[in-house]
C-alpha cells in the first residue's frame, strides 16, 4: 500500500516541485473522499495540481472556470429537445466527470456555487425529475482567489464546511523556483506523465483508509480538540460534528500515507491546520486563524 | 449569573427537599403544637402536585395573607412570637409557606439554607439519641437537595439522577464526618448550655415540686420518663433501703404541704453515721429545680463530698445553686444506718408540730386517745401503723376526691390513696399527737438494668414518706405507705396496684421480651448521655489530659483546636495540590516514569506532543540514547493507538500485557548520562 501511495506522490513531485506536503495533503483529501478547496494567488500552480492528481490517478479530468455570468445548467448540463424522437434529451455538462475542477468558485454566482455544493454532497444531478447518478469516484477540487475580491461572492461558512480540506500553495523554495525555471513549467510536463493506479485501486486505497485503526485514547484527543474549539473564547463557534468526523477520515488517510495501521496524534496535528482552518471562524481581526489553530494544538494535551 | 439562579431545578430538587423537610416535621410532632407539622404535611402535598401536575404557583395575593394567618396563629396558640416554642413554630410555619414560592435554583439554595438551621432547632428540644440520628437523615436529604439545585445548571452532560446526587451527599458527609470529630472533642465547652435558651424551653420538665397536695405525685407516677439513674460502686442496697430524698415538707396548711422559708436561719441537724459507706453515682435529668436526688442519708464528713456547687439544707436536703437544665452527674456517698439530729431545737420542735388549728375533728379526737392513754410515741407510731394495716385501706393511684375536712375524709371515709395520702395523714397524726414529724417527699427504688448495671429511677417511682423525731434516736424514717401495700416498697409499684390501675406500659410487669429491649435500648442511651451529651468540660479536660500526658487549661483548648485544624487544612491543600490528577492506567504511568528519566536530563515533553515527535525530539537532543528512546516511543504509541493484534478480549490482554512488559523494562533499563 505504501508502494503506491509513494508512488503516486513521486511522480506527482516530478510536476510540482517542492511542494510534497500539499500534495500529501491533498491526496489524504481524496483518499478520504473529500473535496479540496485550493485557496491561493494566481500562478501559483493551483490548476496544475489539480491536473497532476487527477492524471496520476488516473482519473478523468473536467475544468470550468467559473465566472460571474456562468449558470448552474453550464456546470450541470441541460435537457435538449430532440426532434426526432420528441422527446427531451440530457446533455450531461462537465460535472460529469471524477475530478472536476472548479477555477477560481468565488466568482460565481451564489446560485452556481450552490448547484455545484450540492453536487458535491450527494454525487448525482436531478434535473426535470430525472435522476443522473455522477461517475465514481467524484472529486471536486475548488480554488479560489483570496486577494482580489472585487465581484466575488465568498463562499459562506456553510458551504465551506463541504470542503474537507482547504490547503495553500505559497510561493516555492528558491531551489525549486530555480528548477522551474529551467525547465518550461509543468504544464508540458503533464503530458508526459502516466497515471500509477487505475480506478479499482483507487478504490481500494480509499476502503483500507477507512480501516485505519483509531484507538479510544486517539478518540480522546480528538474529542479534547473539538472540545477546546467549542469552549475557547478565539473563535465564533466551534468545530461541528462533521468537523470531527472530517478530521478522523482525513487522520486515517494520513496514517495510510505513512505507512502506519493506526493513528497516532501526530497524525491528527498534521491535517488539523487544513481541515480545520476553514472551518473556525477568528472572533479577532488582529490575529489571523493559524495563529489560533497553533494555540489550540498546544493547548490540547495528548 | 442572574440567569443561572432563574434555571429551574430538575424534579429531583424538590422531592429531597419535601423528603428531608418531612423528617423534620415528624420529629417536631412532639415538641409543637400539632397544627403545625399538619400544616406543612398541607403546603408540602400542594407543592408536590404543582411540581407533578405542572400547576401554577399561587399568586402573591393568595400567598400574603397566608403569611399574616400563619404568623397570627402562631400568636394566638403561643401567646407571643418570642420564646422557644413561639418562634421556633412560626420558623416551622414560615418554611412550610415557603415551599409555595421555591421554584428557581436560588429559591431553593435559600430554602436549603434556612432548612439546614430549622433541622438543628429540634436539639433545644430533645437531644436523644434517635433524634440525632434521624437530623443525620435530614441533614443528608438536605445537602443532596443542594447538589441537585446546584447540579442541574452547571452541565447537561451529566443527565440528573437522584442515585449520583444521593451518592455525592453521602461523600460529602462522610468527609465532613472527621471534621465534626475534631470540633466535637476539641472545641472549647463551657459549664452550662452555650447560650440562653428561652425560659419557656423548660416547661416541659417534670419532677418533684416544692410542695405536696395529695394528687401531686399522682401525675408523676404515671409518668415512665427517666428521673434519673445511679451507678453503684459497689453493691446495690436491697429495694426498701433505696429511699432517694428530695424535698422535705415541714409546713401544712389544709391540704397543701410546703417546705420551710428559707428565710428561717435553722442549723443543719447533726449526723452521725454507722457501718459502711455506698457510693454511687446519679446522672440527673434536667427538671428546673434545685433538689439533688441523693440516696438517706448523704454524708457531708468532709464537707467536699457534695457535688459541686451544691449545699446542704437543716433538713439534710442537697439542693444545688442553679436550676437543673441540663442533664448533670455527681457522685454520692451515702451511710444507711445513721443518726440524725440527736437534739431537737425549740424552733423545729415548733416546726415540727405545727397545724392549722380546726381541722379534721376526728383526726385530732384519735390522737387525743391516743394520748391519753398515756402510750408513748413509739406506741403511737405503731398504733397509726397497725391501723392503716389492720382497716381496709386500699393502695390505688385513682382515689377519690376529699373533702374540706381532708385527713378526716381519708382516715375515716374513703380510704382509698397512695404515698401521699399515707405520708401526709400519717405526719398529720402524729402532730396531733405531740409527735414531731415531717414529710419527706423524693423518689423510692429503682429498675435495676442488667445491661449497664445500673439502676433506673423514673418519675413514676416518685414517693413521699415520713420521719419523726424520737428522744435518743432523732429524726427515724416511716413510711406509712409500706403499711398498706409493703410490695410497693419490697419490689416496686407495679406490684402493689391492681392490674385495673392505670400505670405506665412499661412498668407493667407483663411482656418480658418488650422489657429486656426497653432495657437494652435505655443501656445505650445512658452510654449515649454520659459521653456525648455529657461530654463537658471536665470530661474534655480529662480526655486531654490523658492523651496529652499533662495538664491543659481551658483556654488551650482553643489552640489545640486551632493547631488540628491548620494541620488538616494544610494536609488536604498538600493532597489537593499534589494529585491533581490520578493516572491509575499502568500504561501511561509507565511511561510518566520514562518522562520522568527524561526530564531529569533536561528533555522535557511538552504536553500537546506526540509521543512519536518527542521521541525524534529527544533522540536528537541525546543521541547517545538515540535508539532507545525511539524503541520506547514507538513501543508505548503502538500500545496507546495500534489495534490489538487478537480480536479476542482474553488473549487482547495478555498480548498488551506483555507489551506493557517489555515497556516497563525498557524504561527500567534506560539510564540516561
Amino acid at each position: 500500500m505504501k508502494n503506491i501511495t509513494d508512488e503516486i506522490i513521486a511522480k506527482a513531485n516530478e510536476i510540482i516541485l517542492g511542494k510534497e506536503l500539499q500534495i500529501k495533503l491533498a491526496l489524504a483529501c481524496l483518499l478520504a473522499k473529500g473535496h479540496l478547496l485550493i485557496e491561493d494567488l494566481p500562478g501559483m500552480g493551483k490548476t496544475t495540481l489539480a491536473h497532476t492528481l487527477a492524471q496520476v490517478l488516473g482519473l478523468q479530468f473536467q475544468r470550468v472556470q467559473f465566472t460571474s455570468d456562468l449558470l448552474p445548467a453550464d456546470v450541470l448540463g441541460v435537457s435538449v429537445y430532440d426532434r426526432n424522437t420528441a422527446n427531451f434529451k440530457f446533455h450531461p455538462g462537465p460535472v460529469f466527470t471524477n475530478v472536476l475542477l472548479a477555477d477560481e468558485i468565488n466568482r460565481a454566482t451564489p446560485k452556481t456555487q450552490s448547484a455545484l455544493l450540492e453536487v458535491m454532497e450527494e454525487a448525482q444531478v436531478t434535473i426535470d425529475a430525472s435522476t443522473y447518478a455522477l461517475p465514481q469516484p467524484f472529486f471536486v477540487i475548488a480554488t479560489q482567489n483570496p486577494s482580489s475580491q472585487i465581484g466575488t461572492f465568498a463562499l459562506p461558512e456553510s458551504q465551506l464546511d463541504r470542503f474537507l480540506m482547504r490547503i495553500t500553495l505559497n510561493y516555492p523554495d528558491t531551489a525549486s523556483e530555480r528548477k522551474l525555471l529551467q525547465s518550461n513549467g509543468g504544464r508540458d510536463q503533464l503530458k508526459k506523465i502516466s497515471a500509477a493506479i487505475d480506478h479499482k485501486q483507487l478504490q481500494s486505497l480509499q476502503t483500507a483508509s477507512q480501516e485505519i485503526y483509531v484507538s479510544d485514547s486517539l478518540l480522546d484527543y480528538l474529542q479534547g480538540i473539538l472540545q477546546y474549539s467549542r469552549q475557547s473564547s478565539h473563535f465564533n463557534a466551534g468545530l461541528s460534528p462533521r468537523a470531527g468526523l472530517g478530521l478522523k477520515q482525513s487522520a486515517q488517510a494520513w496514517a495510510m500515507l505513512a505507512g502506519r495501521d493506526h493513528v497516532i496524534p501526530e497524525d491528527v496535528q498534521a491535517i488539523l491546520p487544513s481541515v480545520a482552518g476553514h472551518r473556525l471562524v477568528s472572533n479577532s481581526t488582529f490575529s489571523s486563524n493559524s495563529e489560533h489553530i497553533a494555540q489550540l494544538l498546544k493547548a490540547v494535551a495528548v | 449569573m442572574t440567569s443561572q439562579l432563574k434555571l429551574q431545578p430538575n424534579q429531583f430538587t424538590i422531592h429531597w427537599l419535601l423528603i428531608s423537610l418531612g423528617i423534620t416535621f415528624t420529629l417536631f410532632l412532639f415538641h409543637l403544637s400539632n397544627w403545625v407539622p399538619a400544616s406543612f404535611a398541607v403546603f408540602a402535598l400542594w407543592r408536590y402536585l404543582i411540581a407533578k401536575n405542572n400547576w401554577p404557583y399561587p399568586k402573591l395575593w393568595l400567598r400574603l395573607p397566608l403569611t399574616f394567618a400563619g404568623g397570627i396563629t402562631v400568636l394566638v396558640t403561643y401567646g407571643s412570637l418570642f420564646g422557644r416554642d413561639a418562634s421556633v413554630a412560626l420558623l416551622a410555619v414560615m418554611i412550610a409557606m415557603k415551599l409555595l414560592e421555591t421554584r428557581t435554583k436560588r429559591d431553593f439554595i435559600v430554602m436549603v439554607l434556612l432548612s439546614y438551621f430549622f433541622t438543628v432547632n429540634i436539639l433545644l428540644f430533645t437531644q436523644a439519641i434517635w433524634v440525632c440520628l434521624a437530623i443525620l437523615f435530614a441533614l443528608f436529604g438536605l445537602t443532596a437537595c443542594l447538589i441537585s439545585a446546584s447540579r442541574q445548571s452547571a452541565s447537561s452532560k451529566h443527565p440528573a439522577t437522584w442515585r449520583v446526587e444521593a451518592k455525592l451527599a453521602g461523600k460529602l458527609l462522610m468527609q465532613a464526618t472527621p471534621i465534626m470529630l475534631v470540633l466535637f472533642v476539641l472545641f472549647p465547652r463551657i459549664p452550662g448550655p452555650i447560650w440562653g435558651i428561652p425560659q419557656d424551653a423548660y416547661r416541659g420538665m417534670s419532677g418533684l415540686s416544692d410542695s405536696m397536695e395529695p394528687g401531686s405525685i399522682n401525675q408523676l407516677s404515671l409518668s415512665s420518663k427517666v428521673a434519673f439513674r445511679a451507678e453503684f460502686k459497689s453493691t446495690i442496697p436491697a429495694n426498701n433501703q433505696l429511699y432517694w430524698r428530695g424535698p422535705v415538707l415541714w409546713h401544712q396548711e389544709g391540704r397543701r404541704w410546703t417546705m420551710t422559708s428559707d428565710k428561717i436561719n435553722l442549723p443543719t441537724e447533726s449526723l452521725e453515721t454507722f457501718g459502711e459507706t455506698s457510693n454511687y453515682i446519679i446522672t440527673l435529668e434536667p427538671h428546673n429545680r434545685n433538689w439533688l436526688l441523693m440516696l438517706d442519708l448523704q454524708d457531708t464528713n468532709p464537707p467536699d463530698t457534695l457535688p459541686e456547687d451544691a449545699t446542704i439544707k437543716h433538713d439534710r436536703q442537697v439542693v444545688s445553686k442553679q436550676p437543673v437544665r441540663t442533664r448533670i452527674r455527681y457522685e454520692g456517698r451515702a451511710y444507711l444506718q445513721y443518726k440524725l439530729a440527736s437534739k431537737l431545737g425549740d424552733h423545729e420542735r415548733s416546726l415540727a408540730l405545727q397545724l392549722i388549728e380546726d381541722e379534721n375533728p376526728k383526726t385530732r379526737q384519735l390522737a387525743n386517745t391516743w394520748v391519753n392513754q398515756q402510750k408513748s410515741h413509739v406506741e403511737i407510731i405503731q398504733a397509726a401503723l397497725i391501723m392503716f394495716r389492720d382497716q381496709p385501706f386500699i393502695y390505688t393511684l385513682a382515689p377519690p376526691l376529699l373533702g374540706n375536712q381532708p385527713v378526716d375524709d381519708f382516715l375515716f371515709n374513703t380510704k382509698r390513696g397512695f404515698c401521699e395520702h399515707y405520708a401526709s395523714s400519717f405526719v398529720y397524726l402524729m402532730r396531733a399527737a405531740g409527735v414531731p414529724a415531717r414529710i419527706v417527699t423524693g423518689y423510692q427504688g429503682g429498675e435495676l438494668n442488667p445491661s449497664g448495671n445500673y439502676l433506673i429511677i423514673r418519675q413514676s417511682d416518685a414517693h413521699a414518706w415520713a420521719e419523726v423525731w424520737l428522744q435518743d434516736q432523732g429524726w427515724v424514717r416511716v413510711d406509712p405507705t409500706s403499711a398498706v401495700a409493703p410490695s410497693r416498697i419490697e419490689s416496686g409499684i407495679s406490684t402493689a396496684l391492681s392490674d385495673s390501675d392505670l400505670l405506665p406500659l412499661l412498668s407493667r410487669q407483663d411482656y418480658p421480651m418488650l422489657k429486656k429491649l426497653y432495657l437494652n435500648w435505655d443501656a445505650v442511651n445512658n452510654g449515649w448521655n454520659q459521653w456525648v451529651l455529657g461530654y463537658d468540660q471536665q470530661k474534655q479536660l480529662a480526655l486531654l489530659k490523658s492523651l496529652l500526658h499533662r495538664d491543659i487549661a481551658w483556654a488551650d483548648i482553643g489552640l489545640i483546636l486551632m493547631a488540628v485544624i491548620i494541620v488538616l487544612m494544610l494536609l488536604i491543600s498538600y493532597i489537593l495540590l499534589r494529585n491533581t490528577v490520578v493516572i491509575t492506567d499502568p500504561v501511561k504511568k509507565a511511561y510518566l516514569k520514562f518522562l520522568k528519566k527524561l526530564s531529569h536530563v533536561g528533555v522535557n515533553k511538552f504536553q500537546h506532543e506526540g509521543v512519536i515527535d518527542f521521541g525524534k525530539r529527544a533522540a536528537q537532543q541525546l543521541p547517545k540514547h538515540s535508539s532507545e528512546i525511539e524503541v520506547i516511543s514507538a513501543l508505548y504509541s503502538s500500545i496507546q493507538y495500534a489495534k490489538p493484534t487478537t480480536t479476542k478480549t482474553k488473549e487482547n490482554r495478555i498480548d498488551n500485557h506483555a507489551a506493557l512488559q517489555l515497556l516497563k523494562q525498557l524504561i527500567k533499563k534506560l539510564t540516561l548520562t
